[in-house]
Formats: structure tokens, sequence, C-alpha cells
């Protein structure tokens, strides 16, 4: 009971450092790597609320190949660090105003319109079982499932036209 | 058990953050990080929620999520690698004209 809390709020700190590190770090190439930390506590929540499955995507995908995407680019282009020369003067003071109303609008609802959302009885035993999210995915979620299949063909295709793009026209 | 409400505020706060990111960094690697930090607080809540409720199509949406933030950064990263080639700098408040 309270270690699990203790373990939450010690993860917790860890991936909102993480993304605070992520914003406020100069390198881009640190702020890969504070994003993949914070991927990687969200892993560890995903186990915690009985999702392996969720989990180690988490990981392979986030982690693993997005990010790697990520920090092959920056390092292709050379933009670890960009001259931070801002052309609009009143942005950030715009944007922490932006970002506080936002976080006290969260907090309003969190406090005041969400209540007594405790959770319910025991989960199963096997709640979260991969064998039963794939059965999920391919007899209720069949379409979307195929769509998705459709959306990273296009997505593939239409990388391959726009880097190839300009080479044609040279 | 940890409260669900926990989780909302833990994914409430990481979307603050991203929010921020998007709104003040230039670099547009990291806006584009910015908005995987919000997704995946999304993703977050919705994994909260099916542990909460017991019901398992909250994984299943963080799934396909998932596949669609991986498509978007594939073409997002795209572009970007397209505008570094047609003008040698990829700061997000140069980049304010569609001519190649």
């Amino acid at each position: 009971m309270t270690i699990s809390l203790i373990v939450f709020f010690l993860l917790a700190a860890v991936a909102v450092l993480a993304a605070l590190g992520m914003l406020l770090s100069r390198n881009a190439v640190y702020s890969a790597l504070f994003l993949i930390l914070n991927f990687i506590t969200v892993a560890i929540f995903y186990l915690m609320l009985n999702a392996p499955f969720i989990s180690i995507a988490q990981i392979t995908v986030y982690a693993g190949a997005i990010m790697v995407l990520f920090l092959f680019v920056i390092m292709l282009l050379g933009a670890e660090k960009l001259p931070q020369n801002t052309s609009i003067r009143w942005q950030y003071p715009a944007a922490v105003v932006l970002g506080v109303l936002l976080a006290l609008e969260f907090g309003y609802v969190l406090v005041f319109q969400i209540g007594g959302l405790s959770t319910a009885a025991a989960l199963p035993a096997n709640f979260g079982d991969p064998k039963d999210i794939g059965g999920l995915l391919f007899n209720q979620y069949l379409l979307p499932f195929e769509v998705t299949s459709i959306l990273l063909l296009v997505a593939m295709v239409g990388v391959i036209v726009i880097t190839k793009g300009d080479k044609t026209t040279r | 058990m940890i409260p669900v409400e926990y989780y909302l505020g833990l994914s409430a706060i990481m979307f603050v953050i991203g929010a921020l990111g998007v709104m003040v960094r230039r670099n547009p690697l990291v806006i584009f990080m910015s908005v995987e930090l919000m997704l995946n607080s999304a993703n977050l809540v919705f994994v909260a929620f099916a542990h909460a409720y017991q019901v398992l199509d909250g994984q299943v949406f963080v799934f396909f999520v998932m596949t669609v933030a991986a498509a978007e950064v594939a073409i997002g990263l795209a572009l970007i690698v397209s505008i570094f080639r047609s003008k040698h700098n990829i700061n997000a408040d140069t980049v304010n004209e569609l001519k190649g």
C-alpha cells in the first residue's frame, strides 16, 4: 500500500524532472535523452497499471525507434544548438501566462469536477494480459487496426516522396 | 492501490510542460519532442482509466495513439530534413514562407 505510493511519487518526480530537463536544456541531444528517461518512467507506470504489453511497446516503439530517429536527425542536421534569438519579444511572458492558465484549468477540473473516481473492487488476476489485448485488437478493433496499417504505409510513402523530391529536380 | 487522480495530476503536469515546450522553444526538433510528451501524457491517462474501470479498451487506444505518433514523427522529421536541405536552417522563426 504505502510502498506503491512511495514508488509512485519517486517515479513521478523523475518523470517531471526529466520533462523539465527536456524543456530547459539548451542542447537538443540532451533534450532527447531526457525525453527517453521520461518515456522509460512512463513505461514503469504502465507496468504498475497492469499494462505489460503497452509498457514493452512504449519502450520498443517510443524509447527505441522514435527517439533513435530523433537522435539521428539531430546529429545529421547538426542542430544540437540553435541560436535562441526570438524575433517576438513578448513570446516568453505570453507562453508563461498561457501555461499557468492551462495548469490552473487542469487543477480546477481535477479538484472540483472529478470526484469519487476511486478504484472499484480488486482487479482480476490476469487483467491486461497481452493475450486479451491481442484478442480485442483482432476481433473488436480489427478495422481500426487495418486502417492503422494503411496509415503507416501512407506515412512511409510520404517520407520517401518528401525526402527524395528535391533530388530529382537537381 | 494508487488513486487515479494522482495519475491524472501527473499527466496534467507533463502535458503543461509539453505545451510550454511547444510555445517557448524555437528548435523544431524540440517542438516535436514536446508534442510527443503531450501524446505520452494522454496515453498515461488512457491506461490509468483502463485500470480504474477495469476495461481493456483504453490500452488498445494507446496502441493506436502510438502508431499515429510514429507516423507523425516520420513525416515531421522528413519535412525538417527537407526544409534543412533547401534553407540550411531550421530555426522555427526563419521558416515563414511556403516557397521551396
